[in-house]
This record gives C-alpha cells, structure tokens and sequence, in this order.
C-alpha cells in the first residue's frame, strides 16, 4: 500500500478495502519510523491527521466523494495552515500559526485530502540543498550524508521515502524539481500564475510558484487539478478556464520535436548525469520523436540574473519581519530601531541575511538601474530565447542537475558554488514556464539521475504526457531508496 | 568589487539586521562573492531593451472599490508578540 499511487489508493478506498483512518496510520507510522534519521517533517500532529482522517470517511459513507477524499498529503511548511503552524523552515516562525489557510491548502481540503504533516524546507525557501533549515538539514534516503536537494526538499524526500504518497512544494529557481531530481521523484513547476501564492509565505514573487511533487507524472496530473485555478486574493492567479491535466496522459510521442539547449550539455555536466539524459533521449527517440537542436545563448546569464532580482524581490518581502506583527522578537533592545535589527539578526538565518543584505544592495540609491534594472532586461533576453527556441521545437529536454546528491556541507562555505548548482533549473522561472523533473536513472554511485522538460506557458499537459509515457516504458520512480526500505 | 566596512555598516542599517564586528569578515567575504557573480551582468549589451517585471505580458487586474473584509482583529492580533488594548505593542519611540 505504501507503494501505491494515487489511482491505487482512490481504488482502494472506493472499493472499502482500506478506510482513510488506516491510511493515514499507515503512513503516520512511517513517519514515525523514519523521521528522526530523514528529518523530512517539520510538524505532525497525528491526533489532527486521524481527526481530518475520520471525517473524510464519514463523508465518503455519505456518499460525498470528492477527487483526494481520504488521501494523505504533505504540505511544504511554506504553506499557511490554521491547524498546523507554519515555520517556513526559520526560527523567525517557530512558534508561528496562521489565521488562515493558504489558496493551496483550502483546494486540498475541498477535494478531500488529509493533512499528514508540514515538511522541511530551506529557510523561506533560500537553498538548494535543505541545509538552511532552521529545524536541520533533510537527509537523502539514497545516501544519508548526502543533501537531498532544495528547498522542497523535505516534501521530496517525504515522497521518495513513502513517508506520504504525495506532496506540495514551491519552486522559485529550481526548488521543486533540483530536490526531485536529487532523490529520485517527479516534481512540477507550473506556468507563472497557474497556482495561487495566497497564504503561500512570499519569497520572490515575481517567480515563486506551487507544484506538485509525487512518484509519477499521472499522479502530479491529479494534484495539479486540485491546485491550478484563478483565485482573486493573488493579483497574479490567471483568470484561466480549469483544465484536465489528465487529458494529454496518453500523448503520442511520434513526431513531437525535442529541443536540445547546447548550453545544457556542455562541460560542468557530471558524465553519469549525461549519460543517463542521453539514454532517456534515445528512448524518445526510438518512439519517433525528433530531437532538434536549439540555442538559449543567454542561459549562462540566468543564475546572475536571479540572484540580483530574487535577493530584491525577498529583501522587500521579508521586511515584514519586524517583530511587531508577528513570529520571533528580541527579549533584549535599547530602543525600536534596535528591535528590529536585533529581532532580525535572531530570526533569520546566514543564507536568508545574506540574501537579504544583497537586495538591499542592488535596490539602493546609485546601484538600481546597473543590477536591478540591468538584470529585468537581461532576464527579458532569456525570455525571448525560450520563444525563438519554442519556435523550432513542442518540448525542450536536459538536465534537470548538473550532478547528482552532493554531500552535506560540501557547499555551505560557498555560496556562489551551492548557486550554481541551479543554473538548469533557474532559466525556465524566469520565463514563467512550466517544466518538470522525471526520474532517468543512476549513477554509478547508485544516485538519482533527473530528467527536466521545459514546455511554453501553459504546455503543462504535455509535459505530464511526455513525462508518463516514459514513466510507463521505465520503473525509475519505482526504485526505493536504500535507507528507506520498505 | 568589494565592500568597504563602511557599506556593509550602512547595508546592514538599511537592511535592519544587526551584524557583530566578529561576523562582519565572514559577511562581507560572502557577500564579496555574490557580488562578483552578479557583476557579470555589466558586460551584456541590454541596449533598448525593455526591463522584464512579470513573466507574462499580463495587466493587473484591479477589484472592485467595495469593502470585502470584515474586522479580524482579535484573531490577527492573537499571533502578535505584544498587545494591549487592540495595539500593538513596540518600545518607546517618543519621550
């Protein structure tokens, strides 16, 4: 059961051989089992589960069966819940529980889901390898020295290690699908206002976007229905028409024309990650696709771009941090400036000051128009790129990492190196696309290997489709994790 | 480039976020770095072209002008560090 996808599991407790309440005990267990070495979960609150638990099977007694009734979810502590708090992975939020649930959270809890737990994450989702975490690193279930990516990590590993069947995440410049690909699940970023931010704790809001994380495409299809749709309280939620991501599942590969970026497979790429994009490729192939080749010349430039505008964006978001409103404050201060400083350099953590202190840099008097202006137009040059390419071709496939697991602490001295290690994922946010991450294989260490597809603005269907026809012709995303055995 | 200790004091004042004279190498030399990645952009011709602030060529939508919300007050201000009376509490600012 635990190895089960969500058709399975909607299967089973359609036909009673499994009740909600034995679901969730199941995976509760699991939890239970395997968080003290994983550290996957920031918060679970089994009394809460099993209560939300009950009721999904009282209501399917009824007869009022919506599409996740009864079905376990992990959200990614980024997402504001009343009945469980919301640390965003800070100290400055530790003891945080929000008035109100977030856009995401309520369109789980219509369609029935239940709440396992609120995974870790990088501190408001400022890392790539889980590390910033105030409440501690994550651990990959492949390799427990080594990162599992960020900053969903926590949710990728949850998924990874059958610790919930599903999970949300946030994506920003990479932080659903690097962590995907890093721990051997499937992780969606949607088009830029496809899923509504509200009660999602803001970091770059010009790029931040939920996604669904889970062992297959078909799954993240069913999770993106309940996700995606317009909601009046984000500005930037699209006054979009519901769709079904389920309806391209079955997309006939022949003919379709896959853009290869040279820039992604260059030197920089392990050779064990390239040989397993490559292997993938050849199997597309084989289906009739084309490859073509395309060129996104200012990719390069992606990762300087981000991390002007990312920082700016973040430093005007997180000055709500005050101490006043809420979440951490001083015990001592000399006067209200001082709170505050004070207040802020305990809250947060070396990344997210660091990130902070940079936005604060380009936003000011003298350096506005040579870093943030400079980097919107830069970032308007990648942009177009990715048209010209989606000119030429339907999808664009590579990387999803340059490398795979790296070891805890390898790069937390080095903050441009940690970086870097985004650049192929950095690109597509900032041309708000949507793209995934597909398991693709090992290394020869035994790591995950991810598979990243880019698609045009709202091409979602198609990406599930390409991901799960290869889903079904592999079993990647069937492997379970050495130190997370069944 | 790099930061002189006097920038980084004013950053960090900007910024609102104390920094120790003994973290202050660490911070800067950091910071150093992530400034030097970004500075690569200096070198890229942008000439006419228009800065990029949404991912979609999208307009902001506006709502209309009515009141929608009612008065949560109590239940925002139960998270809050400290209050009295309906305020929010800070230190002193006038004598």
């Amino acid at each position: 059961m635990l190895d089960s996808g969500l058709g399975e599991l909607q299967a089973a407790l359609a036909a009673r051989r499994v009740s909600s309440v034995e679901l969730t005990q199941l995976y509760l267990g699991r939890i239970r089992d395997l968080n003290g070495p994983l550290n996957a979960f920031i918060t679970v609150d089994e009394k809460t589960s099993l209560e939300q638990a009950r009721r999904a099977d009282e209501r399917r007694a009824r007869g009022a069966v919506g599409p996740l009734t009864g079905i376990p979810v992990a959200h990614k502590d980024i997402f504001c819940t009343r009945q469980l708090r919301t640390t965003c992975g800070s100290k400055m939020l530790e003891h945080y529980t929000s008035p109100y649930d977030a856009h995401v959270v309520e369109q789980f809890e219509r369609a029935g889901a239940v709440q396992l737990g609120k995974t870790n994450m990088d501190e408001f989702a400022m890392g790539s390898s889980n590390e910033t975490s105030y409440f501690g690193p994550v651990r990959n279930p492949w390799d427990r020295n080594r990162v599992p990516g960020g900053s969903s990590g926590g949710s990728a590993v949850a998924v990874a290690a059958r610790m919930a069947p599903v999970a949300t995440g946030t994506d920003t410049g990479g932080s659903i699908r690097q962590p995907a690909a890093l721990t051997g699940v499937c992780g969606l970023k949607p088009t830029y206002g496809l899923v509504s931010r509200y009660g999602m704790v803001a970091f770059a809001s010009s790029l931040d976007q939920g996604g669904p994380m889970a062992r297959s495409a078909a799954d993240l299809a069913l999770l993106l229905n309940v996700m995606a749709g317009h909601d009046a309280r984000d500005s930037t939620s699209l006054p979009r028409a519901k769709e079904d991501y389920t309806r391209g599942l079955a997309l006939p590969l022949n003919g379709l024309r896959i853009g290869l970026p040279r820039e992604y497979f260059g030197e920089g790429v392990e050779p064990g990650v390239r040989d397993c994009v490559r292997a993938a490729l050849g199997w597309f192939e084989k289906q009739g696709a084309r490859t073509v080749p395309v060129e996104l010349p200012n990719a390069a430039l992606a990762v300087p771009v981000y991390y002007v505008l990312a920082p700016a964006e973040a430093s005007s978001n997180l000055s709500r941090f005050d101490g006043v409103r809420y979440g951490h404050r001083a015990k001592e201060f000399a006067d209200l400036a001082d709170m505050y400083c004070r207040t802020r350099a305990e809250g947060f953590g070396a990344e997210v000051k660091r990130r902070i202190l940079v936005g604060t840099y380009v936003l000011s008097h003298g350096y506005y128009d040579a870093y943030y202006l400079k980097a919107q137009k830069v970032r308007r040059l990648i942009a177009r790129d990715f048209a010209a390419a989606f000119a030429q071709c339907d999808l664009i496939m590579g990387p999803t990492t340059p490398g795979t697991a790296f070891a805890l602490g390898a790069k937390m001295d080095d903050p441009v190196q940690m970086y870097l290690n985004d650049i192929f994922t950095i690109p597509a946010p900032l041309a708000g696309l949507p793209a995934l991450s597909v398991p693709c294989g090992f290394d020869a260490q035994g790591l995950p290997v991810g598979l990243q597809m880019m698609g045009n603005h709202f091409a979602e269907a198609m990406l599930l489709g390409a991901a799960h026809q290869y889903q079904r012709a592999t079993d990647w995303h069937q492997r379970v994790p050495k130190e997370a055995p069944l | 480039m790099s930061l002189s200790p006097d920038q980084l004091r004013r950053l960090t004042r900007l910024a609102r976020i104390a920094v120790s004279e003994d973290e202050s190498g660490t911070v800067a030399e950091r910071l150093n770095r992530v400034l030097g990645l970004i500075d690569q952009l200096q070198a890229v011709d942008t000439g006419g072209i228009e800065p990029m602030s949404h991912a979609l060529d999208v307009v902001q939508p506006l709502r209309a002008d009515t009141v929608t919300e009612n008065d949560q007050r109590s239940l925002f201000q139960a998270v809050a560090p400290a209050v009295a009376d309906g305020l929010y509490l800070v230190p002193r600012v006038i004598e």
